[in-house]
């Protein structure tokens, strides 16, 4: 299981970087390589041309915007984003997110800008970033674009971008004053991909009632899936069975391993459970 | 040149305290470059696909997947394998006369990659707790010894390093 | 006086260099101008090869040769590998090609081999050689294997039966005729791979000046594989040297011989270079043997006070595609079913089935996890209906301790009487369930089940056959330097092999470990041996080793008596030198060797040259180890999740040479038993493709998924089969832990009447039980 050939680049611009992918053929960005790696290594992926982010300065800052939102570099890492404190304190569901993401040494390696490209449909960080209706910013030959990420996030690991186009910071809104979040799920073993995921923000109005309530789930469907009828059931006085009930609609993939019958079961379960520690973190807004 | 440099290039680092430069294939994987190019055996490849943890190496600090790095990435870091983790031929570290008091190790192919991960938690974590380990070495796979003698051989050893000179 | 180094838990041998990053395994075997090998494996199950053409891989740089079967073949004497144990149980020969000609049977079989300057390039090549393949309808079932019209694994075979034996003893259709309570279960265990963290390898090193071939490799069976080199390469035994590196775990698959080390092999000669090959995982998934696939159909005769009766019923066992061992898995599980109990009458017909899957071969525990499955689910299931406690049927049946020895009825592979030597059962057990408080069990499930919570215990019972004969061969030798040199055909691959041996030579020669050099798994140190497996390497090597040392010891003390000129019983072994007790009076033992080595005209002392014994003691009988494994579980009835919460577990193997490594032995089988009752899932889709081919999707044991209560006791009830007492314990851990785990599940689910008759079992198996189709 080694690598197939391939010509290297190390761009130390963002520019020098989008060239390269924009002129050369069959070239492919790398950013931690927690998952290409294994792709070239197993041949599945096969490149002409791998250009590598990590030489390029001042694409892994964590910013804090006027508006209290983060603003995170592509390349920043998952274990820093782990131990920062304004992702703590901004961003908690995301520290909670991050510790289910594999291993200590795949974080040490790992970036948020890959796992978002990556965009496995069982993987955390694109799940928190749909619960947290996060903004991606992209790079490309004619400048930069920013996208929503449910709008990003197009189909089974397939990201709203063009080959030659990078993945440059993702936007994060603080989470709301008073708000209560949970990240829930459930994996055969530490580390693993979910089966199913569920991320949940309640947000407050001044009396401490459910002014919003945002829900998605992941594993279950092509990508990381929000379930209006969920939140619906959640705003003001809140049906929690209801929106449990609402999981029931839910038509997951089926695969060797996991029945889909089993995943839509689990993301009822999951989200029951996540409703309750969200509830209870909740205060006013 | 700049061609040239897209196949093969030389790579600089310092590796266990000494400084290295070798020419690799730009497709090389860190794990192999410390393998066959520098002769460093002992950071095993149990998987190549991320998984296993056995290759697990120190690179500027932090632990990492040699099988998921290109050697080439490497250029300008600190690289510490298991061959640099004893003080010297005679001495070892008190994490690996843990290791060999608590039978933490049977085969041994998994070690290195175990050694190396809980230097760096050790680092950050002096005083962890059980589960706090069991959670660090989940990443690392081993078939022989059903873990619970790492976890105490681990606890021993933060132990000795807390008080330790 | 005892060099106090035997049966106490001193420092491993082994431990420095592999702390230190300095031990050797095959991959870091560098070889002078060696070269890289890498196999083009079949994409299909089973399917025709019309035509290879291998023209663009040897036109690539750096490709130094390719071969296919029709290039290798001419090459060699033999060109299939006879590895079969002889069975008259055997209704096929299907014995595997070094390389595929015109059909493939399982995928990941070699059709073709590459040799090139490093495994990159070699990985390039592989892409280049190109198969016309007609693909063909595969078996990927063993039970449909064996139905009528079943299409077969293999073109032109008859059918898919490769094994066919039944195993008994009394008349079982008496027993069940006089029955108050007959159960019956369909059981199954599904396939796993042993996954060594060390993959399997070899360098194979060709000397062409003395037309020589050295091979290291991480084998469990040197002195097997150099023969199998012999037969195939057509040379001499003394032109083949087969020597085991440091081995990376071993588990069962690296015992059998390989078509890949007879094809490296072949190609380092014919290239006169070297040639490395390391399995890579995705290979080991798909070309290292595999085992557990068996499917019971089994029923249990009692009478009214939960006495057994009789056990009779048919298996049907997954062969694989070749027969790569033999038909021992389905021996072994068949014959381990009864062990643990008193069972007069006894029947299974157990058959193989040939299936488009990779081979089957012995994975630590070797059938006997199957066979214990059945008989302790069948226990189960008779105690429900006869209302009884689980343990308490368990204990009306037990071999008793004033029993022992106690002869079976039942017959080993070999034709020999099995009679359990030793041991008691019914303590073991015992002291398993005070582990576990069995008794307080009930107080805590019902507190738990007022919370909403599903806690459930189980208990299994095993007995193991360890100390698989009839030999194995040790030498130990005094060398002019001091140094005491131990050679041996056994094979460590992570065991403490080497430690175990120098206690025991240390324990007769002076106390220093440090003293004694152990060449271990090396054809050219040791003529013979059998290698590792089957639990048996302490009792069979360390018995010789033993044995050999006293009779070092006695011509040590023989040659220092003349050269102190003092009576042999006063002298003493302390270090490396023997004194006269009570005085400064002393000689070394390089002094003794040397005087011993002789000088031209002058007597030897003693009469004797040199100071040297060597010894394959023979011992038959197999020494049977046995133990209890309780499990305690937390179900979540939610997601299916299923907790162990404690797992106590009472073992006796005998006199523990060093106790520590047999815990350590034990702990890493329980760990391999709860991932094939709970994680360990070899999945294979309705052509026999494989669907679980990297260690994401295969799911091994991390440490987050141990149980943190895991409670290990010992018994000791010494052998009377060996001078030391000892038996076997690799293999033990596994044994009964699925078993255990599936009862306690089961207990844990009894509100939902849940039937727990296969494993693994994954949450939504549990989840399924307890909703049923309202889950769906």
């Amino acid at each position: 299981m080694k690598p197939p050939p391939f010509a290297y680049h190390d761009p130390s611009t963002l520019e020098e970087a989008i060239s390269l992918l924009s002129t050369l053929p069959n070239a492919r960005p790398l950013a931690g390589g927690q998952s290409m790696m294994p792709m070239l290594n197993m041949r599945f992926a096969q490149p002409d041309h791998l250009v590598d982010l990590n030489r390029i300065a001042g694409l892994d800052g964590v910013t804090v915007e006027p508006d209290g939102a983060l603003t995170i570099g592509a390349m920043a890492r998952q274990r820093v984003l782990e131990q920062h404190p304004e992702v703590a304190r901004r961003c908690p569901l995301m520290v909670e997110a991050l510790a289910q993401v594999g291993h200590r040494q795949t974080r040490n390696r790992g970036t948020i800008g890959g796992s978002l490209c990556h965009l496995d449909p069982a993987a955390e960080l694109p799940l928190v970033a749909a619960a947290m209706e996060a903004v991606v910013r992209v790079a490309g030959p004619n400048g930069q674009r920013d996208i929503a990420f449910a709008d990003f996030a197009q189909g089974y690991m397939t990201p709203e971008m063009e080959p030659e186009e990078l993945l440059v910071a993702v936007r994060i809104p603080a989470q709301p004053a008073g708000a209560g979040h949970c990240f829930l799920e459930y994996a055969r073993r530490h580390g693993d991909f979910a089966i199913a995921s569920v991320a949940v923000m309640l947000v407050p109005d001044a009396v401490g009632r459910i002014a919003e309530a945002r829900v998605a789930l992941g594993g279950v469907g092509a990508v990381p899936l929000r379930l209006p009828e969920a939140e619906a059931a959640l705003r003001g006085a809140p049906d929690v069975s209801r929106a449990v009930a609402a999981t029931k609609t839910l038509e997951p993939m089926e695969d060797a391993l996991v029945p889909a019958w089993y995943r839509r079961h689990l993301a009822g379960v999951l989200l029951g459970r996540a409703l309750v520690i969200a509830q209870s973190r909740m205060g006013r807004a | 040149m700049s061609e040239d440099r897209s196949l093969a290039r030389r790579v600089n680092c310092v590796v266990n305290g000494t400084a290295q430069a070798a020419e690799v294939s730009v497709r090389r994987t860190l794990a192999d470059y410390l393998r066959q190019d520098l002769g460093l055996t002992g950071t095993h490849l149990g998987c190549e696909h991320g998984v296993c943890g056995a290759c697990t190496v120190l690179v500027d600090g932090r632990a990492v997947r040699s099988c998921l790095m290109l050697a080439v990435q490497a250029e300008g870091c600190a690289v510490t394998t298991v061959e640099g983790i004893a003080p010297d031929v005679v001495t070892l570290h008190p994490l690996q006369t843990a290791f060999a008091k608590h039978h933490a190790l049977q085969c041994g192919f998994c070690t290195p990659g175990m050694l190396t991960t809980l230097l760096e938690f050790l680092e950050e974590v002096p005083a962890p707790t059980a589960e706090e380990i069991r959670i660090v070495i989940s990443g690392n796979l081993c078939r022989c010894t059903g873990y619970e003698p790492i976890v105490a051989a681990t606890l021993e050893a933060a132990a000795v390093m807390r008080g330790g000179a | 006086m005892t060099g106090g180094t035997a049966f106490r838990d001193v420092p491993r041998l082994e431990d420095p260099p592999l702390l230190r990053g300095r031990a050797r395994f095959v991959d870091d075997i560098r070889a002078a101008g060696g070269l890289h090998a890498a196999f083009l494996r079949s994409p299909f199950a089973h399917a025709a090869i019309r035509a290879i053409d291998a023209s663009a891989a040897r036109a690539l740089p750096g490709v130094r040769l390719v071969l296919t079967a029709a290039d290798l073949n001419p090459h060699l004497t033999e060109t299939r590998l006879k590895v079969a144990l002889p069975s008259p149980a055997f209704r096929q020969t299907l014995d595997r090609p070094v390389l595929a000609s015109g059909e493939v049977v399982h995928v990941g079989e070699a059709v073709a081999i590459i040799v090139a300057d490093d495994r990159y390039i070699a990985e390039d090549a592989l892409s280049l050689i190109e198969v016309d393949y007609d693909p063909l309808d595969a078996v990927a079932d063993c039970v449909a294997a064996l139905a009528d019209g079943a299409p077969t694994a293999h073109q032109g075979a008859p059918h898919n039966l490769v094994g066919d034996f039944t195993l008994g003893f009394g008349d079982p259709d008496a027993a069940f005729a006089s029955a108050a309570v007959v159960v019956r279960e369909t059981l199954s265990q599904h396939r796993g791979v042993a996954h060594s963290m060390e993959c399997r390898g070899l360098v194979a090193i060709p000397d062409p000046i003395e037309d020589r071939l050295t091979v290291w490799s991480s084998t469990q069976t040197p002195h097997v594989a150099r023969r199998m080199l012999c037969d195939i390469l057509g040379l001499r035994e003394d032109q083949v040297r087969v020597v085991t590196p440091d081995v990376g775990g071993g588990f069962g698959p690296k015992l059998v011989f390989y078509p890949e080390e007879a094809a490296v092999a072949a190609a380092a000669r014919l290239l006169g270079r070297p040639v490395k090959w390391i399995e890579d995982r995705r290979e080991h998934f798909i070309a290292a043997t595999q085992e557990r696939d068996q499917v019971w159909d089994v029923e249990l005769a009692m009478d009214a006070e939960g006495r057994i009766l009789g056990v009779r019923g048919e298996m049907i066992h997954d062969h694989g595609a070749w027969t790569a061992r033999g038909l021992n898995v389905a021996y072994g599980a068949v014959s381990a079913m009864p062990l643990a109990y008193i069972v007069p009458a006894y029947r299974i017909r157990s058959r193989s089935a040939v299936t488009n899957k990779v081979p089957v071969t012995p994975i630590r525990g070797a059938g006997q996890p199957q066979g214990v499955f059945a008989m302790e689910r069948l226990l189960d299931r008779a105690a429900q209906r006869l209302g009884l406690d689980r343990a308490e049927i368990r204990r009306r049946n037990l071999v008793p301790a004033d029993r022992m020895p106690y002869a079976t009825p039942l017959k080993t592979r070999g034709g020999m009487q099995v009679v359990l030597d030793s041991g008691d059962f019914p303590q073991c057990m015992a002291e398993a369930l005070q582990r576990a408080d069995w008794d307080g069990f009930r107080d805590r499930q019902e507190a738990a089940r007022v919370q909403g919570r599903y806690l459930g215990i189980g208990v299994a019972n095993y007995v193991e056959g360890t100390g698989r004969g009839p030999f194995e061969h040790v030498s130990v030798r005094l060398e002019p330097s001091g140094r005491i040199f131990v050679a041996t055909g056994a094979a460590p691959m992570g065991q403490s092999t080497r430690t175990m041996l120098a206690q025991l030579v240390a324990e007769q020669l002076g106390g220093d470990m440090a003293n004694v050099e152990v060449s271990a798994g090396d054809t050219a140190t040791s003529p013979l041996g059998l290698g590792g497996f089957n639990s048996r390497q302490a009792v069979m090597a360390g018995t010789s080793a033993h044995v050999a040392s006293i009779k070092v010891r006695d011509r040590v003390l023989q040659v220092a008596a003349t050269l102190l000129e003092a009576s042999e019983a006063d002298l003493e072994i302390a270090g490396r030198a023997v004194r006269v007790t009570g005085t400064g009076m002393q000689v070394t033992l390089a002094e003794i060797a040397r005087a011993a080595a002789g000088l031209p005209g002058f007597a030897l002392p003693g009469g004797r040259a040199g100071i040297a014994a060597a010894e394959e003691v023979v011992i038959d009988p197999m020494t049977y180890a046995n133990g209890s494994c309780v499990a305690e579980v937390e179900v979540d009835a939610g997601t299916g999740n299923i907790a162990i919460t404690r797992l106590s577990f009472m073992h006796d193997c005998g006199r523990a040479l060093h106790p520590r490594i047999v815990e350590g032995q034990v702990l890493g089988g329980i760990a391999h038993g709860i991932g094939n009752a709970l994680f360990e899932w070899m999945g294979f889709d309705d052509q026999a493709q494989p669907v679980t081919t990297n260690l994401a999707e295969y799911l091994l044991m991390s440490a987050t998924e141990m149980p943190h209560a895991i409670s290990i006791g010992h018994l000791e009830s010494p052998t009377p089969l060996n001078p030391l007492g000892i038996k076997g314990v690799g293999e033990s851990g596994v044994i009964p832990v699925a078993a255990a785990i599936a009862s306690a599940v089961e207990d844990a689910l009894s509100p939902f009447d849940a039937r727990m008759n296969r494993v693994p079992i994954a949450p939504h198996d549990v989840v399924a039980a307890m909703l049923g189709d309202a889950a769906r």
